[in-house]
């Protein structure tokens, strides 16, 4: 059995944790508490405890295991291999079994289960948000008008008018293409970056590749795994499974760190035990790709002939670069651009402090880590950030917005794709 | 338990946000990096942000005859944070600011909870360079480094800890704040307190200020990978570079168990056929570097040594890359690494490599040996698993054999880890009833209530 179904399973990841605290080194939560219980170390020490009897599931225990990004840097930087965000997601799931999950959580969640009914809500959003958000002058951006779970210092992106998905055409097709891919949109492109979505069509077409968006697909389901809620992200995974299983494709296209994360590897974990689920998440998994990813490994990058004369900065997504590995296919993207130039920002893989929710949950922490982002943003003084995940974008965009910098921030596709506009002209 | 009355005290000092006392997070404050330790649970944690503070918290622990366990980051390796009795820890990390960087003069003036690799960090600027350099430079405080007095890599040419430390402030078991050495290079007024209390292990008084010695950063560098099929022949080429008047700046020593398990793990070309390994770094001015590289490369090839120079920045790295890999690798061989530092004079190398050996044989363990075999210091690692009761034992005894071994051939418990709870029971093996009775005495005279990390390095409920 998983150790997200069962915590004892986690104990021969808990035993290889030598104690020497080199994840305080890397650990932006450290960074900002100096304490231990912030930090790898200590959580892991408090799982051994709990899984012990020295501790139980309570309310404390709870709130510090929510003090964590799963931004992955302690195991990238651990000695002994050890994956502290496992055992820390693993202790969230058994705290959410044996304490149940927040009643607001659980509100959210079940609706989240429920493909239509989220998809109803986020569209009347889209109409009825002018009521609780104020939009910035001069850009797509919004304040709240009221404290509705969110910070009144904060900017975020309101709802597109309409999302991706009925937005576009089910079927994107260029002449002559090479390969056939289907589009996961996620959540933020599908809702609240539509332009980096259609920008991802817009360049995959470019490139030879013809797309499907399948219009029944879901969020990823990740929001509900990292608080805990493991029967909702299994009933997701298999969802989106079963609308992908239908379609024939050479490929499934992410653009969005957390999406890729779940088809690569948290699909195939959630479901190992699964007869029926665990070789199509398999297959599955072995299909998916980040844009970039796809781009320079399979399709052979179309260069734009057109030069865009700017200097940006890439900013690494956690789960893209330590969750599946991708790093260097969106520099040598944008390394190959003319016109380019790729001013890297010191430690450009640290966390931006997003993590998805927990800016929602830890506004004050998550700014704060997100305050040592910007400001090495600023220093390599760039004309535009890029990025590959949403949830990022909109931290990044907060940070800059605070500081009154007017940088912005796109999507990787977004800035391949002013490219080869510039080229129609 | 603490009363409520004491927590209320702390709390009134301190503020609530530095009184931890939800045994959630006490949990965390109940081991450090030592492995087959035990743990123990203190009654409350605490971070101080200032002098004053210190000494309020001091106060209050010895009227209330509370014990104090100061803490940096945690990542010694003997037992020295662990609070056996209870009572008080109180981390330090707070107290993290570079307070001044005197480069005329060489000298930094810190708190105890700075980062060593900030400290490095911030001369760099000025061309200087802080030289110890623990294995864990990115994590250890300076306070807690002070306090085990560390050494690292660079010990041969450069030092350790103590002979970089020209001045502290320490807050004394009741209460008073002292200060001792200073700015001057030169300072005999009175007894060497800064050489007591560096290495005390919070034993004898709490730091709260530090004054260190910084150097120039050295003009280059040159790195070697020499191999060797015999021991001797290793052993031999390390006398042998000192005798040709060269001092390392690093002289580093893998035996062929690590060796085969770095290569097993890193992949990074070392010979796995070699009996052992070193590891060389000549540095300083380009003449003298060339001329010493001349030397090392002399004294290796008479001593049938295979050698590798690194070239360029990046075959250094890698090179490099292979010592720093072997902890790690090591320590993904099995649950549990316990890790040693027993110390020898350099000319007893062979000697005590063999010795390992025949240990390792002798229990059936596997042990895997690294360190710095220019100043004799050496690592050896005991692969184990703690839940195996069974072998657990063998290693116990192992290890009481490892620190005889080393007594016997002229050396030390403890090259730089420290004495902590984990060697206590060895210490009389080496400073003999004499002298544990003068250690008990100054312990007595700074600590007449036995508050300061009581149960460490020596006990005087014992």
């Amino acid at each position: 059995m998983s150790y997200y179904d069962l915590l004892q399973n986690i104990n021969e990841e808990i035993i290889k944790c030598m104690k020497c605290g080199n994840c305080q080194a890397v650990c932006p939560i450290y960074k900002e508490t100096k304490g231990e219980s912030g930090v790898a170390r200590g959580k892991i020490q408090m799982a051994k405890a709990l899984l012990e009897g020295r501790l139980e599931y309570n309310e404390k225990l709870a709130e510090l295991f929510s003090l964590c990004l799963t931004c992955k840097a302690c195991a990238d930087n651990c000695p002994c291999g050890v994956r502290p965000d496992k055992i820390i997601l693993a202790v969230r799931a058994a705290l959410a079994r044996e304490k149940g999950l927040h009643p607001l959580k659980r509100r959210i969640f079940s609706v989240l289960a429920k493909p239509k009914v989220f998809r109803l809500g986020m569209n009347a959003g889209s109409v009825f948000q002018g009521l609780g958000l104020k939009r910035v002058k001069g850009k797509n951006l919004a304040h709240p008008r009221f404290p509705i779970g969110l910070d009144m210092r904060r900017v975020i992106r309101p709802l597109a008018s309409q999302s991706l998905i009925s937005e576009l055409p089910r079927i994107n097709k260029p002449q002559n293409p090479q390969f056939k891919v289907a589009f996961f949109t996620g959540c933020m492109l599908n809702y609240l970056y539509t332009d980096a979505g259609k920008a991802v069509v817009d360049v995959l077409n470019k490139n030879g590749v013809e797309v499907v968006i399948p219009e029944a697909q879901h969020c990823c389901g990740i929001p509900t795994f990292v608080h805990g809620d493991m029967s909702t992200s299994k009933k997701i995974a298999k969802y989106n499974i079963d609308v992908f299983m239908k379609e024939d494709f050479d490929a499934i296209i992410t653009h969005c760190g957390t999406c890729i994360g779940a088809w690569v590897e948290h699909y195939p974990e959630f479901l190992a035990d699964d007869p029926e689920y665990a070789e199509k998440a398999n297959k599955l998994a072995n299909k998916a790709y980040d844009f970039s990813q796809f781009l320079i490994e399979k399709v052979g990058l179309k260069r734009p002939e057109v030069s865009l004369d700017v200097k940006v900065t890439y900013h690494d997504p956690c789960h893209l670069v330590r969750g599946v590995g991708v790093a260097t296919q969106p520099r040598e993207i944008l390394k190959a651009m003319p016109g380019v130039e790729l001013a890297e920002m010191k430690k450009p893989d640290r966390c931006c402090g997003s993590a998805g929710s927990f800016s929602l949950t830890h506004y004050e922490m998550s700014s704060k880590i997100r305050d040592k982002k910007t400001e090495d943003i600023l220093s390599v003084n760039p004309d535009a950030v890029i990025t590959s995940c949403g949830a990022c974008r909109m931290q990044l965009e907060d940070g800059l917005y605070q500081t009154g910098a007017d940088i912005p921030v796109k999507h990787l596709a977004m800035l391949l794709q002013e490219a080869y506009q510039k080229e129609g002209k | 338990m603490l009363s409520r009355k004491i927590i209320d005290e702390l709390t009134a000092v301190l503020g609530k946000e530095n009184v931890l006392t939800e045994k959630e997070e006490l949990a965390c404050y109940s081991f450090d990096a030592t492995a087959d330790m035990p743990q123990s649970m203190p009654d409350v944690f605490v971070t101080p942000t200032c002098t004053e503070e210190v000494q309020k918290v001091v106060e209050i622990a010895s009227k209330n005859k509370v014990p104090v366990y100061t803490r940096g980051s945690g990542t010694n390796l003997s037992g020295g944070t662990i609070p056996l009795k209870n009572g008080i820890v109180m981390g330090m990390v707070k107290m993290n600011k570079i307070l001044e960087i005197d480069a005329e003069n060489l000298n930094a003036v810190v708190q105890p909870g700075v980062i060593i690799q900030d400290l490095n960090d911030a001369v760099a600027k000025h061309g200087l360079i802080y030289p110890p350099d623990p294995g864990t430079v990115k994590t250890a405080t300076m306070g807690g480094s002070v306090a085990e007095c560390s050494g690292g890599l660079r010990g041969l040419k450069y030092g350790v800890t103590k002979d970089y430390v020209m001045g502290l402030e320490v807050v004394l078991a009741n209460g008073k704040v002292m200060r001792c050495g200073g700015k001057t290079v030169k300072n005999v007024t009175a007894y060497d307190m800064v050489k007591l209390f560096v290495g005390s292990e919070g034993t004898l008084g709490i730091i709260t200020e530090i004054i260190v010695k910084l150097i120039p950063a050295p003009e280059t560098r040159k790195s070697f990978l020499a191999s060797f099929k015999s021991l001797d022949d290793a052993a031999n080429s390390i006398t042998g570079i000192i005798a040709s008047k060269v001092i390392p700046a690093t002289l580093e020593i893998m035996d062929n168990a690590t060796i085969k398990t770095v290569e097993n793990y890193a992949h990074v070309g070392l010979p796995t056929d070699a009996e052992a390994i070193l590891l060389i770094e000549v540095d300083g001015l380009p003449e003298v570097v060339a001329k010493e590289a001349q030397a090392v490369e002399k004294v290796c090839k008479e001593n049938n040594g295979q050698l590798k120079v690194a070239e360029t920045d990046e075959e250094r790295d890698n090179l490099w890359t292979a010592r720093r890999a072997a902890l790690p690798a090591l320590a993904q061989v099995s649950p549990t690494t316990v890790l040693e530092d027993a110390t020898v004079p350099r000319s007893e190398i062979p000697k005590m490599l063999k010795a390992l050996q025949e240990i390792a044989g002798k229990y059936d363990l596997k042990i895997g040996t690294f360190g710095h075999a220019g100043d004799g210091n050496l690592h050896p690692t005991i692969l184990t698993d703690e839940r195996n009761k069974e072998e657990m034992e063998r290693v116990h005894k192992a290890v009481d054999e490892i620190f005889d071994a080393a007594l016997k051939l002229g050396g030390t418990l403890s090259g730089e880890h420290g004495i902590g709870m984990a060697k206590m029971k060895y210490l009389e093996n080496e400073f003999k009833e004499a002298g544990v009775e003068a250690l008990r005495s100054i312990k007595k005279a700074l600590d007449p209530e036995n508050i300061l990390n009581p149960g460490k390095i020596i006990d005087l409920e014992g």
